[in-house]
């Protein structure tokens, strides 16, 4: 399994700052349903979330938020926590957009690539 | 993307006469479907469609609004109505508040990134809080009319 690709970020004023890239890769994108997902994950934590694509930057805390960042299959995300449980919230964010993939289907064509490399 | 390019305005429901969430759902399905923009005979198959979506987690954000929504092979591009309500229908919000103004969208089966898009239009106006103000006092489907189209050209709208 490939590392984490977190970085641990710095101490300033008490506050642990980690952040991770992901790659969405459910078919249907970051849509209500995932977003509520993600939602509910990110506020288990203490830590301030926020989620970037490379034109804004949202609260990961909030579903209206979540939505304007229009990530759909293939987009990249920058999700950054801030807070004393931040690696945590890292952790399991990035286990449920790339891991769980939301529990959503990849796309059908992407999959079958996949099982003609093994052929 | 902006409003215009997907609320039919034709469809406007300034005064929902439902007071429920499903009755809700249903004038506004069926007034897309007045406008012609369904596939013909679809619109009860959809309006039961927007319903059991809503039953299985509210699109009720707080605040006063709710964007239900559905994909169906009865639209060959995204489509919007705007409904509101004066007394408030209960959505089971995430806030438990009432909601004043419906956004209601289909979107095409086989073409993800666009709904993901009408979504970020309609969120990116809603989320703030002179919009929601706005739309609220709408009276007339010409007022919601003005009021999207002027966002449209405003972002700090």
């Amino acid at each position: 399994m490939q590392g984490l690709n977190m970085q641990a970020g710095h101490k300033s004023l008490g506050k642990v700052v980690f952040e991770t890239e992901v790659e969405i890769k459910n078919e249907e994108g970051l849509h209500m349903r995932p977003a509520m997902q993600f939602v509910d994950i990110a506020s288990r934590f203490k830590s301030d979330v926020t989620v970037s694509n490379d034109k804004t930057e949202v609260d990961g805390k909030s579903i209206m938020q979540m939505s304007l960042l229009t990530a759909g299959y293939g987009t990249k995300l920058k999700i950054k926590a801030e807070g004393s449980d931040a690696e945590k919230a890292i952790i399991a964010l990035r286990e449920l957009v790339e891991e769980k993939m939301f529990d959503e289907p990849a796309p059908e064509d992407e999959s079958e690539k996949n099982l003609s490399r093994e052929d | 993307m902006k409003y215009a390019d997907f609320v039919c305005f034709e469809a406007t429901i300034p005064e929902l006469q439902a007071s429920d969430r499903d009755g809700a759902i249903t004038e506004l399905v069926s007034s897309i479907d007045k406008a012609g923009k369904l596939g013909r005979g679809k619109w009860k198959e959809i309006a039961r469609a927007v319903i059991k979506r809503e039953k299985e987690a509210s699109t009720g954000m707080g605040k006063g609004v709710a964007v239900p929504h559905i994909k169906h092979k009865a639209v060959k591009d995204v489509v919007a109505v705007v409904g509101r309500s004066s007394t408030g229908i209960d959505f089971s919000a995430l806030d438990k508040q009432p909601v004043y103004s419906v956004i209601l969208l289909i979107s095409p089966v086989n073409d993800p990134d666009r709904h993901l898009q009408a979504m970020e239009s309609i969120f990116r106006h809603l989320q703030q809080e002179k919009f929601r103000k706005f739309l609220r006092q709408c009276r007339s489907s010409a007022q919601i009319e003005d009021l999207l189209r002027e966002a449209d050209e405003n972002s700090s709208l």
